[in-house]
Protein backbone atom coordinates (compact mmCIF):
# COMPACT_ATOMS: atom_id res chain seq x y z
CA UNK A 1 0.00 0.00 0.00
CA UNK A 2 2.96 2.80 0.72
CA UNK A 3 4.15 1.47 -2.43
CA UNK A 4 0.85 2.53 -3.75
CA UNK A 5 0.05 5.92 -2.34
CA UNK A 6 3.95 6.66 -3.12
CA UNK A 7 3.51 6.01 -7.13
CA UNK A 8 0.89 8.07 -7.21
CA UNK A 9 2.43 10.75 -5.53
CA UNK A 10 5.39 10.67 -7.52
CA UNK A 11 3.14 10.68 -10.29
CA UNK A 12 1.13 13.48 -9.53
CA UNK A 13 4.78 15.19 -8.97
CA UNK A 14 5.66 14.13 -12.70
CA UNK A 15 2.06 14.62 -13.32
CA UNK A 16 2.23 18.85 -12.83
CA UNK A 17 5.11 19.25 -15.11
CA UNK A 18 3.44 17.37 -18.04
CA UNK A 19 0.22 19.23 -17.34
CA UNK A 20 2.27 22.58 -17.76
CA UNK A 21 3.90 21.20 -20.55
CA UNK A 22 0.29 19.93 -22.15
CA UNK A 23 -1.08 23.59 -20.94
CA UNK A 24 1.70 25.59 -22.95
CA UNK A 25 0.68 23.17 -26.40
CA UNK A 26 -3.08 23.78 -25.42
CA UNK A 27 -2.98 27.50 -25.64
CA UNK A 28 -0.91 27.32 -28.93
CA UNK A 29 -3.63 25.13 -30.45
CA UNK A 30 -6.39 26.99 -29.36
CA UNK A 31 -4.52 30.08 -31.18
CA UNK A 32 -3.47 28.96 -33.94
CA UNK A 33 -4.85 25.58 -34.67
CA UNK A 34 -1.40 23.35 -35.08
CA UNK A 35 0.69 21.35 -32.24
CA UNK A 36 3.78 23.32 -31.10
CA UNK A 37 6.54 20.49 -31.73
CA UNK A 38 8.92 22.61 -30.21
CA UNK A 39 7.45 23.65 -26.95
CA UNK A 40 9.92 21.59 -25.27
CA UNK A 41 12.73 22.56 -26.76
CA UNK A 42 11.73 26.40 -26.25
CA UNK A 43 11.28 25.01 -22.39
CA UNK A 44 14.98 23.41 -22.37
CA UNK A 45 16.65 26.77 -24.03
CA UNK A 46 14.92 28.69 -21.37
CA UNK A 47 16.30 26.47 -18.45
CA UNK A 48 19.03 26.50 -19.82
CA UNK A 49 19.05 30.83 -19.55
CA UNK A 50 18.29 30.12 -15.84
CA UNK A 51 21.03 27.80 -15.44
CA UNK A 52 23.43 30.24 -16.98
CA UNK A 53 22.19 33.12 -14.97
CA UNK A 54 23.09 30.87 -11.98
CA UNK A 55 26.50 30.12 -13.08
CA UNK A 56 26.79 33.90 -13.40
CA UNK A 57 25.97 34.04 -9.48
CA UNK A 58 22.41 35.20 -9.88
CA UNK A 59 20.18 33.73 -7.17
CA UNK A 60 17.81 30.83 -8.17
CA UNK A 61 14.43 32.60 -7.89
CA UNK A 62 16.05 36.04 -9.48
CA UNK A 63 16.71 34.13 -12.17
CA UNK A 64 13.66 31.82 -12.31
CA UNK A 65 12.00 35.32 -12.65
CA UNK A 66 14.16 36.78 -15.11
CA UNK A 67 13.71 33.59 -17.34
CA UNK A 68 10.06 33.82 -17.28
CA UNK A 69 10.68 36.96 -18.48
CA UNK A 70 13.05 35.99 -21.11
CA UNK A 71 10.92 33.28 -22.39
CA UNK A 72 7.78 35.42 -22.61
CA UNK A 73 9.44 37.77 -24.63
CA UNK A 74 11.36 35.16 -26.48
CA UNK A 75 7.94 33.69 -27.62
CA UNK A 76 6.53 36.74 -28.85
CA UNK A 77 9.06 37.14 -31.10
CA UNK A 78 8.84 33.86 -32.05
CA UNK A 79 5.41 34.36 -33.21
CA UNK A 80 6.30 37.64 -34.88
CA UNK A 81 8.68 36.59 -36.99
CA UNK A 82 8.19 33.29 -37.83
CA UNK A 83 4.76 31.70 -37.19
CA UNK A 84 2.49 35.41 -37.91
CA UNK A 85 3.71 35.25 -41.82
CA UNK A 86 3.21 31.47 -41.85
CA UNK A 87 -1.23 32.06 -40.54
CA UNK A 88 -2.77 31.44 -43.92
CA UNK A 89 -0.47 28.98 -44.75
CA UNK A 90 -1.33 25.28 -45.30
CA UNK A 91 -0.73 22.85 -42.15
CA UNK A 92 2.26 21.31 -43.68
CA UNK A 93 3.98 24.66 -44.20
CA UNK A 94 3.38 25.37 -40.44
CA UNK A 95 4.28 21.66 -39.29
CA UNK A 96 7.88 22.40 -41.07
CA UNK A 97 8.17 25.67 -39.44
CA UNK A 98 8.14 23.76 -36.25
CA UNK A 99 10.35 21.35 -37.02
CA UNK A 100 12.87 23.93 -38.42
CA UNK A 101 12.52 25.68 -34.64
CA UNK A 102 12.94 22.21 -32.65
CA UNK A 103 16.25 21.64 -35.11
CA UNK A 104 17.75 25.58 -34.77
CA UNK A 105 17.28 25.62 -31.01
CA UNK A 106 18.09 22.30 -30.19
CA UNK A 107 21.69 22.66 -32.10
CA UNK A 108 21.94 26.23 -30.97
CA UNK A 109 21.98 25.00 -27.12
CA UNK A 110 24.26 22.57 -27.67
CA UNK A 111 26.37 24.71 -29.61
CA UNK A 112 26.35 27.14 -27.08
CA UNK A 113 26.79 24.38 -23.75
CA UNK A 114 27.13 21.38 -25.46
CA UNK A 115 25.86 18.37 -24.83
CA UNK A 116 27.10 16.96 -21.68
CA UNK A 117 24.37 16.30 -18.47
CA UNK A 118 24.80 19.15 -16.11
CA UNK A 119 23.50 19.40 -12.82
CA UNK A 120 20.63 21.45 -12.02
CA UNK A 121 19.78 22.94 -8.66
CA UNK A 122 16.49 22.65 -6.83
CA UNK A 123 15.50 25.53 -4.28
CA UNK A 124 13.44 22.94 -2.17
CA UNK A 125 16.22 20.58 -1.16
CA UNK A 126 15.34 16.44 -1.58
CA UNK A 127 14.86 15.80 1.35
CA UNK A 128 11.60 13.98 2.93
CA UNK A 129 8.90 16.14 2.57
CA UNK A 130 7.47 16.74 6.17
CA UNK A 131 9.60 13.98 7.55
CA UNK A 132 7.74 11.46 5.70
CA UNK A 133 9.45 8.85 3.03
CA UNK A 134 6.44 9.16 0.41
CA UNK A 135 7.11 12.36 -1.45
CA UNK A 136 10.80 14.61 -1.49
CA UNK A 137 10.32 18.30 -0.84
CA UNK A 138 11.29 18.85 -4.70
CA UNK A 139 8.81 16.89 -5.78
CA UNK A 140 6.31 18.76 -3.42
CA UNK A 141 7.63 22.17 -4.13
CA UNK A 142 6.54 20.29 -8.47
CA UNK A 143 3.08 20.20 -7.19
CA UNK A 144 3.20 23.65 -5.15
CA UNK A 145 4.37 25.56 -8.09
CA UNK A 146 2.03 24.36 -10.75
CA UNK A 147 -0.78 24.68 -8.40
CA UNK A 148 -0.49 28.39 -7.66
CA UNK A 149 0.41 28.66 -11.38
CA UNK A 150 -3.08 26.90 -12.78
CA UNK A 151 -4.29 29.23 -9.89
CA UNK A 152 -3.31 32.11 -11.69
CA UNK A 153 -4.44 31.23 -15.05
CA UNK A 154 -7.70 30.72 -14.14
CA UNK A 155 -8.00 34.08 -12.53
CA UNK A 156 -6.28 35.96 -14.99
CA UNK A 157 -8.74 33.96 -17.47
CA UNK A 158 -11.60 34.44 -16.02
CA UNK A 159 -11.50 37.46 -14.15
CA UNK A 160 -9.31 40.09 -16.59
CA UNK A 161 -10.66 41.91 -19.06
CA UNK A 162 -7.17 41.27 -21.25
CA UNK A 163 -7.97 37.25 -20.30
CA UNK A 164 -11.62 37.60 -21.65
CA UNK A 165 -10.38 38.94 -25.04
CA UNK A 166 -7.95 36.18 -25.11
CA UNK A 167 -10.24 33.60 -24.87
CA UNK A 168 -12.90 35.79 -27.58
CA UNK A 169 -10.00 35.68 -29.94
CA UNK A 170 -9.89 32.08 -29.73
CA UNK A 171 -12.93 31.36 -30.04
CA UNK A 172 -14.39 33.10 -32.52
CA UNK A 173 -12.25 35.56 -34.04
CA UNK A 174 -13.97 37.18 -36.54
CA UNK A 175 -16.50 38.51 -33.52
CA UNK A 176 -13.43 39.19 -31.49
CA UNK A 177 -12.28 41.41 -34.16
CA UNK A 178 -15.69 43.08 -34.74
CA UNK A 179 -16.17 43.84 -31.03
CA UNK A 180 -12.56 45.45 -31.62
CA UNK A 181 -10.08 42.94 -30.39
CA UNK A 182 -6.46 42.54 -32.05
CA UNK A 183 -6.84 39.44 -32.37
CA UNK A 184 -2.93 39.09 -33.71
CA UNK A 185 -1.68 40.49 -30.64
CA UNK A 186 -3.87 38.33 -28.70
CA UNK A 187 -2.14 35.33 -30.39
CA UNK A 188 1.27 36.47 -29.71
CA UNK A 189 0.44 36.91 -25.94
CA UNK A 190 -0.62 33.51 -26.37
CA UNK A 191 2.41 32.73 -27.94
CA UNK A 192 4.22 34.72 -25.00
CA UNK A 193 2.13 32.99 -22.02
CA UNK A 194 2.45 29.23 -23.46
CA UNK A 195 6.30 29.78 -23.35
CA UNK A 196 6.89 30.97 -19.73
CA UNK A 197 4.50 28.00 -18.42
CA UNK A 198 6.72 25.94 -20.59
CA UNK A 199 9.97 27.29 -18.95
CA UNK A 200 8.51 26.95 -15.45
CA UNK A 201 7.94 23.30 -16.79
CA UNK A 202 11.88 22.85 -17.67
CA UNK A 203 13.19 24.40 -14.50
CA UNK A 204 11.07 22.36 -12.16
CA UNK A 205 12.27 18.98 -14.26
CA UNK A 206 15.57 19.45 -14.63
CA UNK A 207 16.94 18.44 -11.34
CA UNK A 208 15.13 15.55 -12.03
CA UNK A 209 16.18 14.61 -15.76
CA UNK A 210 19.63 16.90 -15.69
CA UNK A 211 19.97 19.55 -17.70
CA UNK A 212 20.91 18.83 -21.26
CA UNK A 213 19.71 19.89 -24.69
CA UNK A 214 17.54 16.37 -25.28
CA UNK A 215 16.03 16.63 -21.67
CA UNK A 216 12.30 17.87 -22.43
CA UNK A 217 11.97 15.41 -25.64
CA UNK A 218 10.06 12.52 -23.26
CA UNK A 219 8.42 15.69 -21.28
CA UNK A 220 6.82 16.53 -24.54
CA UNK A 221 5.32 13.81 -25.41
CA UNK A 222 4.29 12.86 -22.16
CA UNK A 223 2.70 16.56 -22.45
CA UNK A 224 1.09 15.64 -25.98
CA UNK A 225 -0.49 12.85 -24.11
CA UNK A 226 -2.05 14.41 -21.61
CA UNK A 227 -3.62 17.10 -24.36
CA UNK A 228 -4.82 14.32 -26.44
CA UNK A 229 -6.05 12.68 -23.32
CA UNK A 230 -8.14 15.69 -21.99
CA UNK A 231 -9.02 17.40 -24.97
CA UNK A 232 -7.16 19.29 -27.30
CA UNK A 233 -9.77 22.82 -26.82
CA UNK A 234 -9.94 22.53 -23.30
CA UNK A 235 -7.37 23.78 -20.90
CA UNK A 236 -8.81 22.40 -17.67
CA UNK A 237 -8.63 19.14 -19.71
CA UNK A 238 -5.52 19.57 -20.36
CA UNK A 239 -4.37 19.92 -16.91
CA UNK A 240 -6.17 16.83 -15.71
CA UNK A 241 -4.60 14.52 -18.62
CA UNK A 242 -0.85 15.88 -16.94
CA UNK A 243 -1.59 14.85 -13.63
CA UNK A 244 -3.58 11.35 -14.80
CA UNK A 245 -1.15 10.57 -17.31
CA UNK A 246 1.99 11.09 -14.37
CA UNK A 247 0.24 9.09 -11.91
CA UNK A 248 -0.67 6.14 -15.11
CA UNK A 249 3.13 6.21 -16.14
CA UNK A 250 3.92 5.67 -12.72
CA UNK A 251 1.94 2.97 -11.72
CA UNK A 252 2.51 1.12 -15.41
CA UNK A 253 5.72 1.50 -14.66
CA UNK A 254 5.40 -0.42 -11.10
CA UNK A 255 2.86 -3.10 -11.57
CA UNK A 256 2.68 -4.32 -15.30
CA UNK A 257 5.60 -6.68 -15.20
CA UNK A 258 8.16 -6.12 -17.93
CA UNK A 259 7.42 -2.35 -18.35
CA UNK A 260 9.56 -0.88 -15.92
CA UNK A 261 11.68 2.40 -16.69
CA UNK A 262 12.43 1.19 -20.14
CA UNK A 263 9.04 0.69 -21.95
CA UNK A 264 7.81 3.73 -20.47
CA UNK A 265 7.49 5.97 -23.30
CA UNK A 266 5.65 3.40 -25.10
CA UNK A 267 2.79 3.76 -22.87
CA UNK A 268 2.42 7.46 -23.29
CA UNK A 269 2.15 6.93 -27.70
CA UNK A 270 -0.28 3.93 -26.53
CA UNK A 271 -2.35 6.26 -24.61
CA UNK A 272 -2.38 8.77 -27.36
CA UNK A 273 -3.37 5.54 -30.11
CA UNK A 274 -6.31 4.96 -27.93
CA UNK A 275 -7.70 7.96 -26.89
CA UNK A 276 -7.47 9.31 -30.24
CA UNK A 277 -9.57 6.13 -31.36
CA UNK A 278 -12.04 5.71 -28.68
CA UNK A 279 -12.73 9.34 -27.97
CA UNK A 280 -11.30 11.39 -29.96
CA UNK A 281 -12.10 15.15 -28.58
CA UNK A 282 -10.47 13.96 -25.49
CA UNK A 283 -11.85 13.66 -21.81
CA UNK A 284 -13.26 17.37 -21.98
CA UNK A 285 -13.25 18.29 -25.31
CA UNK A 286 -16.00 19.79 -27.23
CA UNK A 287 -17.29 18.18 -30.47
CA UNK A 288 -17.51 20.92 -32.48
CA UNK A 289 -21.61 20.41 -33.18
CA UNK A 290 -23.08 23.71 -35.52
CA UNK A 291 -26.66 24.00 -36.19
CA UNK A 292 -27.68 24.18 -39.61
CA UNK B 1 -29.44 66.38 -41.90
CA UNK B 2 -25.80 65.11 -41.84
CA UNK B 3 -24.21 62.47 -43.51
CA UNK B 4 -22.60 59.64 -41.06
CA UNK B 5 -21.36 56.95 -43.90
CA UNK B 6 -20.73 57.93 -47.25
CA UNK B 7 -19.71 54.66 -49.91
CA UNK B 8 -18.62 55.71 -53.44
CA UNK B 9 -18.10 53.44 -56.19
CA UNK B 10 -17.34 50.42 -53.92
CA UNK B 11 -15.47 47.56 -55.62
CA UNK B 12 -15.36 44.07 -53.63
CA UNK B 13 -13.64 40.87 -54.88
CA UNK B 14 -13.57 37.70 -53.20
CA UNK B 15 -10.06 36.44 -54.68
CA UNK B 16 -10.62 37.06 -58.48
CA UNK B 17 -14.66 37.10 -58.61
CA UNK B 18 -15.70 40.69 -58.62
CA UNK B 19 -18.82 41.00 -56.31
CA UNK B 20 -19.99 44.60 -55.64
CA UNK B 21 -19.59 46.48 -59.16
CA UNK B 22 -18.92 50.13 -58.20
CA UNK B 23 -21.71 50.80 -54.95
CA UNK B 24 -22.39 54.09 -54.20
CA UNK B 25 -24.97 55.05 -51.41
CA UNK B 26 -24.68 57.23 -48.16
CA UNK B 27 -26.62 57.49 -44.52
CA UNK B 28 -27.51 59.66 -42.74
CA UNK B 29 -26.95 60.78 -38.94
CA UNK B 30 -29.90 59.11 -36.89
CA UNK B 31 -31.68 57.24 -39.87
CA UNK B 32 -32.67 53.85 -40.26
CA UNK B 33 -31.40 53.19 -43.44
CA UNK B 34 -32.04 49.20 -45.24
CA UNK B 35 -30.35 47.91 -48.02
CA UNK B 36 -32.99 45.24 -50.25
CA UNK B 37 -32.28 42.67 -52.58
CA UNK B 38 -31.81 39.06 -53.33
CA UNK B 39 -29.43 36.02 -52.56
CA UNK B 40 -26.67 36.65 -53.60
CA UNK B 41 -26.87 40.54 -55.11
CA UNK B 42 -24.11 42.12 -52.61
CA UNK B 43 -25.63 42.67 -49.43
CA UNK B 44 -23.52 40.95 -46.75
CA UNK B 45 -20.52 41.94 -48.97
CA UNK B 46 -20.85 45.43 -48.28
CA UNK B 47 -21.29 45.23 -44.71
CA UNK B 48 -18.35 43.39 -45.10
CA UNK B 49 -16.27 45.80 -47.06
CA UNK B 50 -17.64 48.93 -45.02
CA UNK B 51 -15.92 46.92 -42.07
CA UNK B 52 -12.43 45.98 -44.46
CA UNK B 53 -13.35 41.93 -43.70
CA UNK B 54 -13.35 41.62 -47.63
CA UNK B 55 -10.66 43.02 -50.47
CA UNK B 56 -12.43 46.52 -51.74
CA UNK B 57 -11.33 49.73 -53.45
CA UNK B 58 -13.61 52.99 -53.88
CA UNK B 59 -14.15 55.29 -50.92
CA UNK B 60 -15.63 54.66 -47.52
CA UNK B 61 -16.39 57.32 -45.72
CA UNK B 62 -17.70 57.54 -41.99
CA UNK B 63 -18.40 60.95 -40.07
CA UNK B 64 -16.16 62.53 -42.80
CA UNK B 65 -13.29 59.92 -42.36
CA UNK B 66 -12.03 57.60 -44.63
CA UNK B 67 -12.01 53.87 -43.38
CA UNK B 68 -10.08 52.26 -46.47
CA UNK B 69 -6.72 50.45 -45.20
CA UNK B 70 -7.69 50.09 -41.82
CA UNK B 71 -8.45 47.16 -39.73
CA UNK B 72 -11.24 45.65 -38.46
CA UNK B 73 -10.69 46.35 -34.77
CA UNK B 74 -9.70 49.79 -35.51
CA UNK B 75 -13.14 50.69 -37.57
CA UNK B 76 -14.93 48.90 -35.08
CA UNK B 77 -13.47 51.65 -32.05
CA UNK B 78 -14.50 54.61 -34.44
CA UNK B 79 -18.24 53.16 -32.71
CA UNK B 80 -19.39 51.09 -35.97
CA UNK B 81 -20.85 47.84 -34.57
CA UNK B 82 -21.41 45.01 -36.98
CA UNK B 83 -24.09 41.88 -36.01
CA UNK B 84 -22.75 39.56 -38.46
CA UNK B 85 -24.73 37.13 -40.49
CA UNK B 86 -25.33 33.96 -38.56
CA UNK B 87 -24.64 36.37 -35.17
CA UNK B 88 -21.35 35.86 -34.29
CA UNK B 89 -22.35 34.47 -30.84
CA UNK B 90 -18.97 33.42 -28.39
CA UNK B 91 -21.15 30.30 -27.84
CA UNK B 92 -18.91 29.01 -25.18
CA UNK B 93 -19.05 31.72 -22.99
CA UNK B 94 -21.82 33.53 -20.69
CA UNK B 95 -24.41 35.39 -21.78
CA UNK B 96 -22.96 37.91 -19.47
CA UNK B 97 -19.49 37.33 -20.65
CA UNK B 98 -20.85 38.37 -24.43
CA UNK B 99 -22.12 41.25 -23.12
CA UNK B 100 -18.91 42.62 -21.39
CA UNK B 101 -16.97 41.62 -25.05
CA UNK B 102 -19.38 44.20 -26.83
CA UNK B 103 -17.54 46.76 -24.50
CA UNK B 104 -14.13 45.28 -23.96
CA UNK B 105 -12.69 48.61 -26.14
CA UNK B 106 -14.52 50.97 -23.84
CA UNK B 107 -12.31 52.17 -20.54
CA UNK B 108 -15.39 53.22 -18.19
CA UNK B 109 -16.16 50.27 -15.96
CA UNK B 110 -19.28 51.62 -14.39
CA UNK B 111 -20.77 52.75 -17.37
CA UNK B 112 -19.98 49.49 -18.99
CA UNK B 113 -22.08 48.11 -15.51
CA UNK B 114 -24.68 50.21 -16.15
CA UNK B 115 -25.13 49.50 -19.99
CA UNK B 116 -25.55 45.64 -19.27
CA UNK B 117 -28.15 46.29 -16.72
CA UNK B 118 -29.80 48.58 -19.60
CA UNK B 119 -29.28 45.71 -21.90
CA UNK B 120 -30.77 43.44 -19.68
CA UNK B 121 -34.23 45.92 -18.96
CA UNK B 122 -34.31 45.80 -23.06
CA UNK B 123 -33.57 41.82 -23.26
CA UNK B 124 -35.16 40.60 -20.31
CA UNK B 125 -34.55 36.78 -21.40
CA UNK B 126 -31.06 37.94 -21.47
CA UNK B 127 -31.14 38.36 -17.71
CA UNK B 128 -32.72 35.32 -16.90
CA UNK B 129 -29.87 33.48 -18.97
CA UNK B 130 -27.10 35.64 -17.92
CA UNK B 131 -25.06 32.84 -16.51
CA UNK B 132 -25.66 30.29 -19.08
CA UNK B 133 -23.54 29.17 -21.95
CA UNK B 134 -24.38 31.30 -25.04
CA UNK B 135 -24.34 28.41 -27.09
CA UNK B 136 -27.16 26.99 -25.35
CA UNK B 137 -30.00 29.89 -26.81
CA UNK B 138 -32.53 29.89 -29.24
CA UNK B 139 -31.69 31.67 -32.13
CA UNK B 140 -34.33 34.52 -31.38
CA UNK B 141 -32.39 34.75 -27.71
CA UNK B 142 -29.32 34.74 -29.52
CA UNK B 143 -30.37 37.42 -32.04
CA UNK B 144 -31.04 39.49 -29.15
CA UNK B 145 -27.81 38.81 -27.61
CA UNK B 146 -25.85 39.55 -30.42
CA UNK B 147 -27.88 42.87 -31.03
CA UNK B 148 -27.49 43.97 -27.06
CA UNK B 149 -23.50 42.92 -27.67
CA UNK B 150 -23.28 45.51 -30.44
CA UNK B 151 -25.23 48.22 -28.11
CA UNK B 152 -22.70 47.74 -25.73
CA UNK B 153 -20.14 49.50 -28.06
CA UNK B 154 -22.42 52.66 -27.65
CA UNK B 155 -21.96 52.90 -30.71
CA UNK B 156 -22.86 55.29 -33.44
CA UNK B 157 -23.59 53.28 -36.27
CA UNK B 158 -25.08 49.77 -35.74
CA UNK B 159 -24.63 46.99 -38.97
CA UNK B 160 -27.33 44.37 -38.93
CA UNK B 161 -26.94 41.34 -41.57
CA UNK B 162 -29.88 39.45 -42.21
CA UNK B 163 -31.34 40.05 -38.43
CA UNK B 164 -34.44 38.16 -39.22
CA UNK B 165 -32.82 35.47 -41.04
CA UNK B 166 -33.62 31.67 -39.37
CA UNK B 167 -36.37 32.91 -36.82
CA UNK B 168 -40.59 33.11 -36.13
CA UNK B 169 -42.21 35.95 -37.49
CA UNK B 170 -43.18 36.73 -34.32
CA UNK B 171 -40.06 36.79 -33.08
CA UNK B 172 -38.65 39.04 -35.63
CA UNK B 173 -41.55 41.44 -35.05
CA UNK B 174 -40.58 41.63 -31.48
CA UNK B 175 -36.81 42.32 -32.73
CA UNK B 176 -37.45 45.15 -35.08
CA UNK B 177 -39.68 46.35 -32.54
CA UNK B 178 -36.88 46.88 -30.23
CA UNK B 179 -34.63 47.93 -33.40
CA UNK B 180 -36.81 51.20 -34.01
CA UNK B 181 -37.20 51.51 -30.27
CA UNK B 182 -33.15 51.96 -30.09
CA UNK B 183 -32.95 54.18 -33.39
CA UNK B 184 -35.24 56.63 -31.84
CA UNK B 185 -34.27 56.45 -28.08
CA UNK B 186 -30.57 55.70 -27.99
CA UNK B 187 -30.02 57.92 -31.37
CA UNK B 188 -28.02 54.99 -32.95
CA UNK B 189 -28.28 55.05 -36.83
CA UNK B 190 -28.75 51.37 -38.37
CA UNK B 191 -27.92 50.19 -41.59
CA UNK B 192 -29.76 46.75 -41.63
CA UNK B 193 -29.88 44.39 -44.86
CA UNK B 194 -32.34 42.00 -45.37
CA UNK B 195 -34.42 39.62 -47.08
CA UNK B 196 -37.48 40.27 -45.85
CA UNK B 197 -38.09 43.47 -47.79
CA UNK B 198 -41.22 43.82 -46.17
CA UNK B 199 -41.09 43.96 -42.91
CA UNK B 200 -37.79 46.25 -43.72
CA UNK B 201 -39.87 48.95 -45.25
CA UNK B 202 -42.01 49.19 -42.24
CA UNK B 203 -39.12 49.89 -39.82
CA UNK B 204 -36.94 52.02 -42.32
CA UNK B 205 -37.13 55.57 -43.21
CA UNK B 206 -34.61 55.14 -46.45
CA UNK B 207 -34.02 52.29 -48.68
CA UNK B 208 -31.87 50.55 -51.00
CA UNK B 209 -32.04 48.03 -53.50
CA UNK B 210 -29.24 46.26 -54.91
CA UNK B 211 -28.92 43.70 -57.60
CA UNK B 212 -25.62 41.96 -58.62
CA UNK B 213 -23.56 44.34 -57.05
CA UNK B 214 -25.18 47.26 -57.81
CA UNK B 215 -28.16 49.68 -56.63
CA UNK B 216 -30.75 49.76 -58.42
CA UNK B 217 -33.23 51.91 -56.27
CA UNK B 218 -33.19 54.43 -53.91
CA UNK B 219 -35.90 56.51 -52.00
CA UNK B 220 -38.20 57.00 -48.99
CA UNK B 221 -38.89 53.47 -47.58
CA UNK B 222 -42.50 54.17 -48.04
CA UNK B 223 -42.14 55.52 -51.77
CA UNK B 224 -40.52 51.94 -52.04
CA UNK B 225 -43.17 49.97 -50.59
CA UNK B 226 -46.42 51.57 -51.95
CA UNK B 227 -44.71 51.28 -55.62
CA UNK B 228 -45.90 48.08 -56.81
CA UNK B 229 -43.50 48.06 -60.18
CA UNK B 230 -40.58 47.71 -57.83
CA UNK B 231 -42.14 45.48 -55.33
CA UNK B 232 -42.66 42.99 -57.95
CA UNK B 233 -39.69 43.01 -60.13
CA UNK B 234 -37.31 43.58 -57.11
CA UNK B 235 -38.73 42.68 -54.39
CA UNK B 236 -40.67 39.48 -54.75
CA UNK B 237 -43.91 40.38 -52.66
Amino acid sequence: MELFTNQVLAGIATGAIYACMALAVVMIYQAIDHLNFAQGEMAMFSTFISWQLMQWGVSYWAAFLITLAFSFVAGIAIERILFKPLAKAPVLTNVAGFIALFAIINSSAGLIWDFTIKQYPTPFGSAPFLGSQLISTHQAGMIGVTVLLLLGLYFFFQYTRIGLAMRAAASVPESARLVGINTSWMIALGWGMATAIGSIAGMLIAPVVFLEPNMMGGVLIYGFAAAVLGGLSSPFGAVVGGFLVGIFENLAGTYIPGVGNELKLPIALALIISVLVVKPAGLFGRHIVKRV
Amino acid sequence: MTTLLNVKDLRAYYGQVQALHGLSFSLNEGSLTTLLGANGAGKTTTLRAICNMVRSTGGIEFDGKPLNNRSTESIVRFGIAHVPQGRGTFTTMTVEENLQLGAITRKDSAGIVADIERMYAHFPVLKQRHTQQAGTLSGGEQQMLAVARALMLRPRLMLLDEPSFGLAPLVVRDLFGILGKINREDKVSILVVEQNAQLALELADQAYVIETGRIVMSGKAKDIANNEEIRKSYLGY
